[in-house]
């Protein structure tokens, strides 16, 4: 297990390398000067001048490079170009509710979708079994912005039933749970409907595997070989969706951000875009990467440990 | 009609009658188990003998009701030591399975669960039907893996399935239904999956455990060689059907029914030398399930089929030997060629 | 004697292991380890052995469905390991292989008559137009109706689709087929009626088989001379009464005893030879005989020194056994330890 670590990190320096060079040439990409682009149109010669030197965008473009990974390696992202700080510094801020609230509506959507996909599975081709595919169905095709814009006019502003009023929860911002409740359902549910519907499946796979005929005959509770026979083997493939899952919410956000107003990293960076804060960009991309890097190392280290076949050696 | 303990010499342990298993499709049922009947004595062992399509391992699993769905049991009686199985509740199921009776299957290689260790998955059994802790579990799961003559146990127990050759698989399974030591083991094609060095191993092994714990086997298998080795009775399945049911002596001695006749026939056996002669065969296969004989299910390949076999089912009856058998040949009804009836 | 069709001179076959931090070749699984032998023409010849033993490996790296690792392929005196592929696909013609599971090895997309059109098509053997003829004669031949050529794979029982798999391998009219395991999935009363059919086919059509399988009595039924082999090697070698009734190898004499036999008075009074504990694995096989792990006779000199392929003074011609002991244990002057 622990060669294996070491081997999968290894094979991360080149996936980060090659996430470097595609940040660096960000900058190179865009049609354009990039200092005119960042100094603004309306700027003189000397300032857009100025914006070049101070992006060191004179150097030869290995040195450019060299200085940038340099710069990387020492936690240096440059600074942001609208407000001076540090680049490091902007994205720290906002990447708390940004992590928060991935990992918070994964760990919902996990919850529900197992639970969901091995209730559809057990009962196979019943009511109930289309019943949860159906839901599933209807989570997976709703728009989360539009899902987020209903939650907070019924949950957060709130109808009278009976003289008692259903706006419980906050509207916007992160930090006390009623405001973190909504969003994280809004961005749960998609991922809630592919689990359920990846973990259905993969259970009616294996309970028709000789090993569970083997559990019943053996005298095991039907609920056991489910949860325990059964499941654990099944979870095997979800595991990988779940990791690309977390992955893709840490960067795709943006309009759950937006709905809810919270100051995260996805709302972030598309202020960076539209003011051509290259630095930030390139630092928040980069950040992003290396946060999916790491989350499919664990994906795999899980995903090893789940899966007892294959040789860790 | 013929109860299935007459041919028996010992006591019954158990005694299915009349068993019949289906399964529904959208269009049709298939009548996998078509009113089965025979009987497993105590401390010895029966075959159950037929090809694929037989019914013979629905039979099995219909004994410890592990059925599942689209199939059904729906109808005859499973009498395990006196008492019918099919009207028992689940929860009094459940402690029957794997502590009085238990069951090994055919593939070693699926048959264990792979994310669990082979001391977890052997431990199970006496945490369910014994109730002790789990130390004292793995100890005697050890014990077990001793008994089955795995080498190393301490460290094997530690093990999970893909770490151990077929062989060894199947051995861990035999340790796993044999640990509530049970009266009865079913075994379900135990061999078949493995190379015939390692079948000797596995079938000297059971033959040895039989003798010292003195359980009942019932040996489900699609070879006769391993009938002729291992049991006492057999009885040959045909399309859900028993259509011979004798003690195995005289099954290969003296085979009755036409179907077991040319089954044996077809075999070739590695011991005889038939020169340049060609196998007798059975001619064309068997019908599908949708499309079932009405009345004697082999009638349509026997060769001495006649109007009556095409008309009508027979029964299983009493022959003079005291074995029971399915064949109009053998009745007073026979409208044949009457040579066959007084050769056989 | 009729001329040898094939010839096999110390065939190899490793596959290799890719392990460690970069993936390299750390080790190799020696499937086939030095295998010779020669087939006649109009002769069946038969490769017996447990699971890893090397027999249908042999099979393919024959075929170059594997590439070899080594050795020669002699095949009607031209040598097909230094074929291009392309002259290697033309050869295909004449050395046709059957496998074991029919319905794998048929597009299920197919019907029979595309399966039967299309391998007619890539040898081109017989002219466009008379090719539906040639259709309903091989159906026939199998002992299928030529008015079943339209239905797909999946329409036909097991016993069916192996007709049908030896319908194409007939097709083209070859002069070698490679049976790999082809009649073990069927059930024996289907069996028997397929090994018929082989037999006959060979009589009418003088085809030569090499007949790969793990069952004995099929192998005794079917073939002139046995060839078994155990972990990548030949064990022993002879015509099929030589082997059957007079085997030399201890483990020739284990896997024959291991066989139960229809008879149960046989059964009673038989010595059963039990091997025991696995077959090694083929990545790191013993040193010396590869079989004295699980050898009853094995003395030191077994696992040090490789046995070679030899005829005894008592042994026919052509009977051959890779045995230190063979002589001593004819003779009774060599106990078994068990």
């Amino acid at each position: 297990m622990f060669t294996f670590i070491i081997r999968r990190l290894v094979q991360t320096i080149p996936v980060l390398i090659g996430v470097t060079i595609l940040t660096f040439s960000m900058i190179h990409l865009v049609p354009g000067d990039p200092a005119q682009i960042m100094a603004g149109e309306s700027a003189s010669p000397q300032q857009v001048e100025l914006m070049r030197e101070r992006l060191g965008l004179n150097d030869p473009i290995p040195v450019q490079y060299f200085d940038y990974v340099s710069g990387v390696l020492q936690g240096d992202l440059g600074n942001s170009v609208r407000s001076g700080r540090a680049v490091s510094d902007e994205i720290a801020i906002r990447i708390r509710p940004t992590v928060e609230l991935a990992t918070m509506s994964t760990a919902l959507s996990v919850f529900i979708g197992l639970i969901a996909g091995v209730l559809a599975a057990v009962r196979r081709n019943t009511f109930g079994d289309t019943f949860i595919m159906l839901v599933a169905l209807f989570g997976l095709s709703m728009p989360n912005f539009w899902l987020g814009i209903m939650l907070i006019q019924y949950l957060a502003i709130g109808v009278d039933i009976f003289g008692f009023n259903t706006g419980i929860f906050a509207a916007s911002g992160w930090g006390t749970w009623q405001q973190q409740v909504l969003p994280v359902i809004t961005l749960g549910v998609a991922g809630a409907a592919i689990i359920a519907r990846m973990t259905r499946s993969s259970m009616l796979e294996v309970i028709d595997q000789d090993y569970i005929r083997t559990a019943r005959a053996k005298g095991v509770k039907e609920r056991v070989v489910v949860y325990r026979h059964a499941l654990k083997n099944a979870m095997i493939p979800v595991v990988t969706v779940v990791g690309l899952q977390f992955g893709s919410l840490l960067g795709g956000a943006v309009l759950t951000e937006s709905v809810f107003a919270i100051n995260g990293l996805g709302r972030f960076m598309i202020d960076a875009i539209r003011a051509r804060d290259f630095p930030i960009m390139q630092g928040g991309v980069l950040v992003l990467a290396f946060m999916f890097v790491s989350v499919n190392i664990v994906v795999d280290i899980l995903y090893r440990f789940l899966n007892k076949r294959i040789d860790l050696n | 009609m013929v109860k299935p303990t007459d041919i028996l010499k010992e006591e019954p342990i158990l005694e299915v009658r009349n068993l019949q298993t289906s399964f529904f499709t959208e269009k049709f049922e298939v009548k996998a188990v078509d009113g089965v009947n025979f009987a497993v004595p105590k401390g010895k062992t029966l075959g159950i003998v037929g090809e694929s399509g037989s019914g013979k391992s629905i039979t099995s699993l219909s004994i410890l009701r592990l059925i599942q769905n689209p199939g059904k049991i729906i109808g005859g009686e499973i009498l395990f030591k006196g008492e019918n199985l099919l009207d028992k509740s689940e929860a009094q199921m459940r402690r029957v399975r794997g502590n009085e009776i238990s069951m090994i299957f055919q593939e070693p290689m699926t048959s264990l669960n792979p994310v669990y260790t082979v001391g977890q998955q052997i431990s199970e059994s006496y945490r369910i039907h014994q109730n002790i802790g789990k130390k004292e579990a793995m100890l005697r799961s050890i014990d077990m893996l001793k008994l089955v003559g795995i080498p190393s146990p301490e460290q094997r127990v530690k093990q999970y399935p893909h770490e151990l050759s077929g062989g060894m698989r199947q051995r861990v399974m035999i340790a796993m239904a044999l640990a509530c030591d049970p009266e009865l083991l079913i075994a379900d094609e135990p061999t078949t999956a493995l190379d015939v060095t390692i079948q000797a191993q596995i079938l000297e092994l059971m033959k040895e455990l039989q003798q010292r714990l003195g359980m009942s086997i019932v040996m489900i298998t699609h070879d006769l060689g391993v009938v002729a080795e291992t049991c006492d009775y057999v009885a040959v399945m045909y399309m859900g059907k028993v259509v011979e049911y004798a003690k195995v002596a005289d099954l290969f001695k003296n085979p009755k029914h036409p179907y077991t006749v040319g089954l044996l026939n077809s075999l070739p056996r590695h011991d005889i030398d038939l020169g340049d002669e060609e196998l007798t065969v059975i001619k064309g296969s068997v019908p599908s399930p949708d499309n079932m004989p009405k009345g004697c299910r082999f009638a349509p390949r026997c060769p001495f089929a006649s109007e009556i076999c095409v008309e009508q089912l027979p029964d299983l009856e009493q022959s003079e030997d005291g074995n029971q058998i399915r064949c109009w040949i053998y009745t007073d009804e026979w409208d044949g060629d009457p040579e066959v009836k007084v050769n056989g | 004697m009729a001329k040898e069709l094939l010839k096999v001179t110390d065939l190899k076959q490793y596959f290799p292991i890719k392990g460690g931090m970069l993936g390299r070749t750390v080790n190799n699984v020696q499937a086939v380890d030095g295998v010779t032998f020669t087939v006649h023409e109009g002769e069946t010849v038969s490769i017996v052995g447990e699971s890893g033993c090397g027999k249908s490996t042999t099979g393919r790296a024959i075929l170059r469905l594997d590439e070899p690792t080594g050795g020669q392929v002699e095949f009607d005196g031209e040598d097909l390991l230094a074929l291009n592929n392309r002259q290697m696909r033309k050869k295909r013609k004449d050395l046709q292989i059957i496998f074991q599971d029919p319905y794998a090895s048929i597009n299920p997309r197919q019907t029979v008559r595309q399966v039967l059109e299309e391998a007619l098509e890539i040898q081109n053997v017989v002219p466009k137009a008379e090719r539906a003829a040639k259709i309903a004669e091989l159906m026939e031949t199998v002992g299928l109706g030529a008015h079943q050529a339209d239905r797909f794979p999946h329409e036909f029982s097991g016993g069916q689709r192996q007709r049908i798999g030896i319908a194409r391998a007939l097709s083209v009219d070859p002069k070698l087929i490679i049976a790999d395991e082809a009649v073990s999935a069927l059930d024996v009363s289907i069996q028997a009626q397929v090994i018929n059919l082989m037999k006959k086919l060979q009589r009418d059509f003088s085809l030569t088989y090499l007949f790969i399988s793990h069952d004995l009595g099929v192998v005794r039924h079917i073939s002139d001379r046995v060839i078994v082999m155990y972990l990548g090697k030949i064990v022993e070698i002879g015509d099929k009464t030589s082997i059957f009734d007079n085997p030399q190898h201890p483990y020739t004499k284990a896997l024959l005893s291991a066989i139960p036999v229809p008879d149960p008075d046989i059964e009673t009074k038989k010595e059963r030879i039990i091997l025991q504990g696995d077959v090694p694995s083929p990545i790191n096989p013993p040193a010396g005989c590869r079989f004295h792990t699980r050898c009853p006779f094995a003395t030191d000199r077994c696992k040090t020194e490789v046995p070679e392929l030899r005829t005894e003074e008592h042994m026919k011609e052509g009977h051959q056994g890779a045995c230190h002991y063979i002589k001593e244990i004819q003779a009774g002057t060599h106990e078994a330890k068990y």
